[in-house]
């Protein structure tokens, strides 16, 4: 593309996506954050989950003893082999060969 | 009466081993299940943050399987911060090498869009720059110019369909992800931050735009990567989410 093309489809493309964004709906009616709400757990200052007597009958687990007791979405997500052939991917069968002993 | 920070911290993270010499109450009577119940919620607050800053990673292994995930990780990375809002940064490489999950190999990239998301929604406002400089800029000094990003900006590249994957398990009734290579965008218009798959090329030009590279060069990556890359759609994004904050003309 020569350089005086480019600059014109540059100067295309931004008068078109300024068009675009103008004509958009606009959805910035003001929307307010809810303090304390979204994002439970991400701000643990004070009591955060786990400090509550809930916390204290829920058991750790302790990662020596890795269970299928259910089976996620990536068991649903079926997924072709990479090109350097690995196996399908998406399967959760890897999880039972790699059992601790 | 001879624990110490280092004997205190290693016994918080090891769930076999006993509790720390010397431990005890006010009044001086051995502390060791009080221990247990402070271990024990170390352990599952961190867990709980980690499921609730990982929900799509939770929902591709499953709840339990995830416990035991995140169980493992919380004493390889235990918090550097009192904050735990950013907790888990950690989380991709450590899904890079972690066996169990080794066949699911999106698995890492979901994590990193999942991260972004998070760094996105605490991320510093910004004002945007108005429609009226970018009308007014000649194309000639707009490809010379550098454009800065809102903080909030995100950039995710990925050789795996993770957004995709992230819309399977976040949006109710997306459909299945077929594979394909996906560069996802997170931007944050209003208070919170939405991943959006980028068109063809989208993820060279915002990647170039990001290095701090001009206007100039990051359309020519954007074309390098992609000959239908579709500048207008890339910039119909940017724009309405308010991510272009600055654009200095060189002279």
């Amino acid at each position: 593309m020569s350089t005086t093309t480019k600059t014109l489809a540059v100067a295309g493309a931004v008068a078109a996506a300024l068009s675009a964004s103008l004509s958009a709906p606009a959805n910035a009616q003001a929307k307010e954050k809810c303090y304390g709400v979204s994002l439970a757990g991400e701000n643990d200052c004070a009591a955060g989950p786990g400090t509550t007597c809930q916390g204290t009958s829920t058991v750790d687990y302790q990662g020596n003893a890795w269970t299928l007791v259910d089976a996620g979405t990536c068991a649903e997500i079926e997924l072709p082999a990479m090109a350097d052939g690995e196996g399908r991917m998406g399967s959760l069968e890897a999880l039972d060969r790699d059992l601790p002993a | 009466m001879n624990v110490t920070q280092r004997d205190f911290h290693d016994a918080v993270l090891d769930p076999k081993s006993d509790r720390p010499n010397g431990l005890s109450d006010g009044t001086g009577q051995p502390a060791g299940r009080r221990f247990d119940v402070y271990r024990n919620n170390v352990a599952v607050s961190l867990t709980e943050a980690l499921e609730t800053a990982f929900p799509v990673i939770t929902k591709l292994v499953g709840e339990s399987n995830f416990k035991l995930l995140a169980g493992v990780f919380l004493r390889q990375h235990p918090p550097a911060s009192p904050v735990l809002m950013l907790y888990g940064a950690e989380m991709p490489s450590f899904l890079v090498g972690f066996a169990p999950t080794q066949s699911i190999g999106y698995l890492p990239d979901v994590a990193r869009l999942e991260q972004a998301m998070r760094e996105s929604y605490h991320a510093a406002d910004a004002t945007p720059i108005g429609p009226a400089l970018l009308q007014n800029t000649p194309p000639e000094a707009l490809l010379a110019s550098h454009v800065t990003l809102a903080p909030s900006v995100r950039l995710v590249r990925s050789s795996w369909p993770i957004y995709s994957v992230w819309a399977y398990n976040m949006i109710e009734g997306a459909p299945k992800p077929a594979m394909a290579a996906e560069d996802v965008i997170v931007l944050r218009a209003d208070m919170d931050p939405e991943p959006t798959p980028l068109p063809p090329g989208g993820g060279a030009f915002v990647e170039t735009i990001l290095n701090g590279a001009t206007f100039r060069e990051a359309v020519d990556a954007g074309a390098a990567q992609a000959p239908d890359f579709d500048l207008t759609k890339v910039l119909s994004l940017l724009i309405g989410a308010g991510a272009l904050t600055k654009l200095e003309t060189s002279k």
